[in-house]
């Protein structure tokens, strides 16, 4: 195969004139169904025997196009998309997990991943354990014989914390489990997690993929590299499938079994489906997705350093800053950039951080991140909300401290907004 | 083992009618699902296996060995679903029975490897792929993996 560099396959991948009519953008393909051929065609389709469109609940044009642009992008062999990045984690942990299962998932998350995960997946009857991922031996400890996967963000939410994914993996793989990471703050621009050993990679659509705060949408790829049947753990892929007559998706569909699965069962049963819109306008988000990233992380590693020669700042979380605790991981991991969402601190504590945020004029006050535009938060009040203080703390979104999330927008004006608003907060 | 896109779409193309060694009746079975779809595919199938000898499947009578096969027939791929280690004998029978009638190739099924026998096979003229499902591989290069958003790795702008 040829190897063609990521700058074409964010343009091509997945996207090939429209096989129907020529079209040169993807089409979106706003139908619910799909004439079958003849019943032996429905029978095959039915029965996973051939691959095709049955129901937009299962596949679609669009969606498809989507879905195997990021898998390329990410390495993988196959993804699945659904309707956000929450149903994204739901969708890599359900083919995983029975009742009594556990996952190990380290502490520096999205808050809202870190409610779903300690609170949420129990209605299933799976736990989380959470732990320091900095500290390895306890990544391993935390692990027992019910333990179905690891968890954790390549760049995390909100304080840009790097995770040492190859550490991680290597733990993973003795434990003969999958690593799952979500590499949404990351894209597959700056960290390809699956190069690193991870088995699944999932995304929040929503964020840098799209890029432009337009759609919510979520993405499962899949490595191909895990072999499901190697130990009695993953019964959803190597056993039989009673909704299939008794098939076996592992021996079946050989690398292509956790897609196969995620398509079958998930989205069919689960139905937490992309609409082919959104997939569109992911799409043509992506397309742009290199360019957009490289201003992202110079931009932030700007107002990063701008911030922390401040005097009415006390910290700055950004890896990317040459100050950082983790700058010698990301020289090694994220040689591209420590992405462009961190942290800092105000001098002055809550009542400074809540009045910097009401004084900002280009900076957007939203819950989203990985837009074009700069938006800020104070994540202690919001994101991080239903955290008590010390899971707040451990997340990196403790009370004294704002997210940022730098846009592609000049960054001297970035500046200048922070500094009269930071003017504002101490005064 | 790596196989060019365009060695397997040219075994995939010019292989009219496929020996299906090993093959099973139970339909969940993965050797069962792979020569359907090559049957739906236009592919004739000839099912080789002595266990189910005289049954039919997909139209075609099952056959207890390629030397069974009917005689005015060319065949031109035998796809192996046979552990690794019994490999060897299929592929000399393949060269003995079916060489002499157009056999161009050999193709060993996902988790089939034997270099002894992939050997053999180069030695006689015929093409080999180890490892692989030509089902998997015909959907990945005619455009049906397409559909559910695998990875096809065809970057194309042709229709």
């Amino acid at each position: 195969m040829t190897e063609f560099g990521f700058d074409t396959l964010q343009i091509h991948a997945g996207a090939r004139p429209d096989p129907a009519t020529g079209a040169r953008q993807v089409p979106i393909y706003q139908t619910t169904a799909y004439v079958f051929r003849d019943a032996d065609h429905a029978a095959a389709l039915f029965n996973l025997q051939e691959v095709g469109y049955i129901y937009s609940r299962l596949t679609n044009p669009t969606v498809a196009a989507l879905q195997e642009r990021v898998a390329t992008l990410e390495g993988g062999v196959g993804a699945v998309c659904c309707s956000s990045g929450h149903a994204a984690q739901i969708m890599a942990l359900f083919p995983l997990m029975t009742p009594g299962d556990n996952v190990v998932v380290s502490t520096r998350l999205y808050g809202g991943s870190i409610t779903q995960f300690s609170q949420t997946i129990k209605r299933f009857g799976w736990s989380a354990t959470f732990v320091d991922f900095d500290d390895i031996d306890a990544v391993k400890a935390a692990a027992d014989e019910n333990t179905k996967a690891i968890f954790c963000e390549s760049i995390s939410n909100p304080g840009g914390y790097l995770t040492d994914i190859p550490a991680v993996a290597a733990v993973a793989d003795g434990l003969g489990i999958p690593l799952i990471v979500d590499n949404t703050l990351a894209s597959p621009y700056l960290c390809k997690p699956i190069e690193m050993g991870a088995t699944l990679v999932v995304h929040s659509l929503t964020k840098y993929l799209t890029g432009n705060g337009t759609v919510t949408g979520g993405v499962v790829v899949d490595s191909g590299n895990f072999d499901w049947s190697a130990s009695d753990k993953f019964p959803s892929l190597s056993q039989p499938e009673p909704a299939y007559h008794g098939l076996k998706f592992h021996e079946t569909f050989g690398n292509l079994a956790f897609t196969f699965h995620g398509i079958a069962i998930g989205l069919r049963d689960l139905g937490m489906t992309l609409n082919p819109q959104a997939a569109h306008y992911t799409l043509m988000g992506i397309e742009t997705l290199s360019l957009r990233m490289q201003r992202h992380v110079e931009n932030a590693e700007k107002v990063a350093a701008w911030l922390e020669a401040d005097p009415r700042v006390d910290y700055v979380t950004y890896a990317g800053l040459p100050s950082s605790p983790y700058a010698a991981r990301k020289a090694a991991i994220y040689p591209k950039g420590a992405g462009a969402l961190f942290t800092f601190a105000v001098k002055g504590g809550y009542e400074a951080c809540v009045k910097l945020v009401d004084s900002v004029e280009i900076f957007s006050h939203v819950a989203n991140l990985g837009d074009t535009r700069s938006l800020i938060i104070h994540s202690a009040s919001t994101t991080h909300r239903q955290l008590t203080l010390e899971q707040q703390e451990a997340a990196g979104a403790g009370p004294s401290v704002v997210r940022l999330s730098i846009g592609i927008e000049d960054a001297d004006d970035l500046i200048r907004d922070l500094d009269q608003a930071l003017a504002a907060a101490t005064a | 083992m790596d196989y060019s896109d365009t060695y397997l779409r040219a075994i995939l193309t010019e292989s009219k009618t496929i020996a299906a060694v090993g093959v099973s009746t139970n339909s969940i079975r993965p050797s069962y699902f792979v020569t359907r779809y090559l049957s739906l595919k236009k592919y004739r199938v000839l099912p080789v296996n002595p266990v189910y000898e005289g049954q039919r499947l997909f139209g075609e009578e099952i056959y207890p060995s390629m030397a069974a096969l009917p005689r005015d027939v060319q065949v031109d791929m035998v796809d192996i679903f046979r552990r690794s280690d019994q490999v060897v004998p299929v592929v000399e029978e393949a060269i003995a029975e079916l060489l002499p009638r157009g056999l161009k190739s050999i193709w060993m099924q996902i988790g089939v490897i034997n270099d002894e026998a992939a050997a053999l096979a180069k030695a006689a003229g015929l093409k080999v792929v180890m490892d692989r499902c030509p089902k998997i591989e015909h959907q990945r290069l005619f455009g049906e993996l397409r559909m559910g958003g695998f990875n096809t790795g065809i970057i194309s702008s042709k229709l």
